[in-house]
């Protein structure tokens, strides 16, 4: 090869390095920044909120009913109903799920059943969730007659994140290593007692977790709320679950008429006044405040076991 | 012997209760296919379906009541595409980087705070777009109405972004280190290994992640009924309000329907449409999933 | 061996994972409070004979065996489908290759199997809880911290209190598989002065793939090879002068 031929291949093999490597440097710098722009959403939307909001951020605000003048508005009712709710919705979830979960893990068999459950919950995992609120409706609702209430919209919620907890428990009872269960019922102890004392106390971690992200999910729910007949203007709250007489504890409280946080925001974003505008943002506020400190929970929680038990 | 027998006896009544849990999930799959095939055909006896399918009107609450579905349809699509417009690049391009190219600590750092974008309510989504993105949108696009398909379309687009973006990013780091090197090893750069190797290698997990996407978009109701309008409108212009499914089903659930008339079916036709698009697509997605374990 | 002395005896025994037969034709005699131990290279099928003696393959699907391991002196047949795996296992216990305590407080390792049976009242548990630590020569290394986690001794540490949670429910058979294989010198000749003491008490079976520790350990050895006894003899007969050409060449390290 002459000495002109191969200076001129040279060049253009630099060149050709050169533009790659320009597109590379090129996709850094966008990768990096489109990275950035989840980022940025996330704290445009949180400072957006926190401006708007702000000025009616008050103790007046946290303990008032709703009202037809906005600077009056409070969230009470709706604060006392996401409680409310959250606590059926618990009540229902968890031990269905969690039970669901141990049985997938530990009991059941490779047949067809057992991969039609698990199709199953693999598909209610993406269902929409107004759907949910459709099933609730027809069949709380009106079948089972229970009522546009508390109950319905707590069990109406519980099926919604009943997926996320039978797969978070799967996960967490996934994690623990065969050679535990082999211990256990090598010293003669049965399925059932390895459960009990082995399988459950190690998995609680992840477990605890899942059910708390899925609680913060359904407590930002509002599609199936509304679906199920919540009202968005209540001026009361509902009965209280203790009774001054025997036996002290009453359940009226679930077949009574609510709302919940999402809605009064729905409700006051949708009104053409801005003055209430102020009100859902304020609201906002507090429901993002709940939703984050619950998902800080659920990480530490899983960072506190994961300390505690290193397979 | 009796011990074993009562043992016995206690360890398959455990299991009974647990299997039955385990069943429910086929139960409320069975419900709602069940609740929403019951109330849609009624909802058939009275309303024609070849007219429910083709129909581009959709007044089911007026006096002379049309029954169309096409405008909720094409409502729900063309929010879906704007989303999908704004997640699949940037979801990619986000997973491509924090895959192949981010350091360790800044990928450890940034994941946890892209799953909190999942975590927001969509009131406050919803909020957002209506009150926030709208009016911006308005300073370029002087044309803007108020509601529109384009502003929750954004919205969504970049909510549904952190789920697009983990699992493609999962699948990506799935695929083994020496695939890489052997492009590397001809000169490559980690742009072009990125795109001609790793995605290829990953597309399965890609392709599912996407369709988890889609469902979601398609599912999504309160950033849509706050912010596209209660308007059905058969367009294709994303300028001005549209209805969609799910924001249809608010509008009939906030209003006072009695139970068994044929708004209150309507609900439920509607929910039957949204249910076998969404199902559709879990079921293509459900299919990927399946080739990726498979793969490895 | 007269019957008197015998605590085991394996007759014609099969086993099958799936189609593959891992176990062919099976006949050993184990004697009552003897270390009898199986060698061989990998994949012979030491491992897999032990774990029939409690029933272990019974966790895991596709399992069959054929034949029988009688027991004495009730004369059952432990793998018999008729009978209960988790009896047996009351009854037989094993300790496991790695380590495997339960992340739990060491006296809560150690009193498990008791509560697996149903003992709960405190003071049994702790009598129980120091026998078994003083058989397993772990005692005086724990004594002052039974309540903290297992995971906070060696892995040595860790072995003993296996062989202690193991002792605590009193077995008439005591299963090792590869005990030290996971741990230093130190810390298997520990366990192996151990085995040695625990064998007056109850009668043992090792597998090893450590021919010197089969050597120092036992008092009898069966050699197996693709799923078959080879031979089975007192163990210095079998190391000094043994009778198949094939056992010869695996203990002079032909193979394996």
């Amino acid at each position: 090869m002459q000495n002109t031929e191969y200076r001129a291949q040279n060049t253009d093999i630099r060149r050709r390095i050169a533009f790659n490597k320009f597109c590379d440097y090129v996709f850094w710098v966008t990768g990096f920044l489109s990275t950035l722009v989840g980022l940025a959403l996330l704290f445009t939307l949180m400072g957006d909120l926190f401006m708007d909001g702000y000025p009616r951020m008050s103790y007046r605000f946290l303990t008032s009913f709703p009202s037809r003048f906005p600077e009056e508005a409070g969230i009470l009712s709706a604060w006392g109903g996401t409680c409310l709710l959250m606590f059926v919705t618990a009540f229902a979830a968890v031990p269905l799920g969690v039970a669901a979960g141990i049985y997938l893990e530990e009991y059941a068999k490779k047949n067809w059943l057992t991969d039609i459950i698990e199709i199953n919950i693999a598909n209610l995992a993406g269902v929409p969730s107004i759907i949910y609120g459709l099933l609730a409706l027809g069949l709380f609702v009106y079948f089972f007659k229970f009522g546009e209430s508390i109950l319905t919209g707590g069990l109406a919620l519980a099926l919604l994140i009943l997926p996320m907890v039978i797969i978070a428990t799967r996960e967490a009872i996934r994690a623990i290593p065969n050679s535990i269960r082999e211990a256990s019922y090598a010293l003669g102890a049965t399925k059932w007692q390895t459960v009990w004392w082995h399988i459950i106390p190690y998995s609680t971690g992840g477990i605890l977790t899942g059910i708390i992200i899925g609680l913060s999910r359904a407590i930002g729910e509002t599609a199936p709320i509304i679906t199920v007949g919540a009202l968005t203007f209540i001026a009361f709250l509902p009965s209280s679950p203790v009774s001054p007489e025997f036996p002290f504890l009453s359940f009226k409280w679930l077949l009574d008429p609510f709302t919940v946080m999402p809605i009064q925001i729905f409700n006051w974003v949708s009104r053409p006044q801005s003055e209430f505008h102020v009100n859902a943002a304020a609201a906002g506020i507090v429901l993002m405040v709940m939703t984050l400190l619950m998902n800080a929970v659920a990480i530490y929680i899983r960072y506190n076991y994961r300390k505690k038990i290193k397979w | 012997m009796k011990k074993n027998i009562k043992r016995k006896i206690k360890e398959d009544i455990i299991e009974s209760i647990l299997f039955l849990c385990a069943l429910s999930s086929v139960i409320i799959t069975a419900g709602i296919v069940v609740i929403l095939a019951y109330e849609s055909f009624g909802f058939f006896k009275e309303v024609p379906v070849m007219g429910f399918l083709t129909g581009t009107v959709w007044t089911p609450l007026f006096a002379e009541p049309k029954f169309g579905i096409l405008p909720l349809v094409t409502g729900t699509l063309l929010v879906t595409m704007i989303a999908l417009a704004v997640a699949l690049p940037l979801g990619i391009m986000v997973a491509v980087y924090l895959s192949e190219y981010a350091p360790h600590k800044f990928r450890e750092t940034i994941k946890p705070v892209l799953e909190l974008l999942a975590a927001v309510p969509t009131v406050v989504y919803g909020y957002f777009a209506l009150l926030f993105l709208t009016p911006l949108l308005q300073k370029f696009l002087p044309d803007l109405s108020g509601f529109n398909a384009i502003s929750p379309g954004i919205i969504i687009g970049i909510m549904i972004v952190p789920y697009v973006s983990s699992v493609s990013e999962d699948s990506m780091r799935a695929v083994p280190m020496y695939i890489r090197e052997g492009s590397y090893a001809m000169g490559a750069t980690k742009l072009q290994t990125a795109f001609k190797v790793v995605i290829p290698a990953a597309f399965s997990g890609i392709a599912a992640a996407f369709i988890m996407g889609i469902s979601r978009a398609i599912g999504e109701t309160m950033v849509v009924a706050i912010a596209a309008g209660m308007m059905p409108n058969f367009t294709f212009n994303p300028m001005e309000p549209v209805q969609t499914l799910t924001s249809y089903i608010v509008q009939v659930s906030l209003g006072d329907v009695p139970h068994g008339t044929i708004e209150y079916k309507t609900i439920f036709a509607a929910g039957m449409t949204l249910f076998m698009m969404t199902l559709f697509f879990n079921i293509i997605g459900f299919w990927f999933r399946k080739r990726i374990r498979e793969a490895y | 061996m007269v019957n008197d002395d015998l605590k085991a005896e394996a007759k014609n025994l099969n086993f099958y994972y799936g189609a593959i037969q891992a176990l062919k034709n099976i006949n050993l005699s184990i004697e009552r409070r003897k270390v009898t131990a199986l060698i061989g290279p990998s994949g012979c099928g030491k491992t897999t004979f032990l774990r029939c003696f409690n029933r272990m393959h019974d966790l895991y699907p596709h399992n069959r065996y054929e034949g029988e391991i009688v027991l004495f002196p009730e004369k059952i047949n432990i793998v018999s489908p008729v009978i209960d795996p988790i009896e047996i296992r009351m009854q037989i216990s094993m300790v496991f290759q790695k380590p495997n305590p339960f992340p739990k407080s060491i006296y809560e390792n150690v009193a498990y199997g008791l509560r697996v049976r149903g003992i709960n009242k405190k003071n049994i548990l702790d009598d129980a809880v120091e026998k078994s630590l003083r058989s397993a020569a772990l005692w005086d290394e724990v004594k002052n911290r039974l309540g903290s986690p297992s995971f906070d001794l060696s892995g040595g540490q860790q072995q003993r209190l296996c062989i202690a949670r193991a002792l605590a429910t009193d077995p008439r058979i005591l299963l090792f598989d590869e005990p030290t294989s996971a741990l230093d010198p130190t810390a298997t000749s520990k366990i192996e002065e151990l085995i040695m003491q625990l064998k007056n008490e109850v009668t043992i079976i090792i597998v090893t793939h450590n021919m010197q520790q089969a050597a120092r350990v036992s008092d009898y050895t069966a050699f197996m090879y693709l799923g078959e006894i080879i031979e089975f003899d007192k163990t210095d007969r079998i190391f000094t002068a043994p009778s198949n050409k094939l056992t010869e060449e695996y203990i002079t390290g032909r193979f394996g």
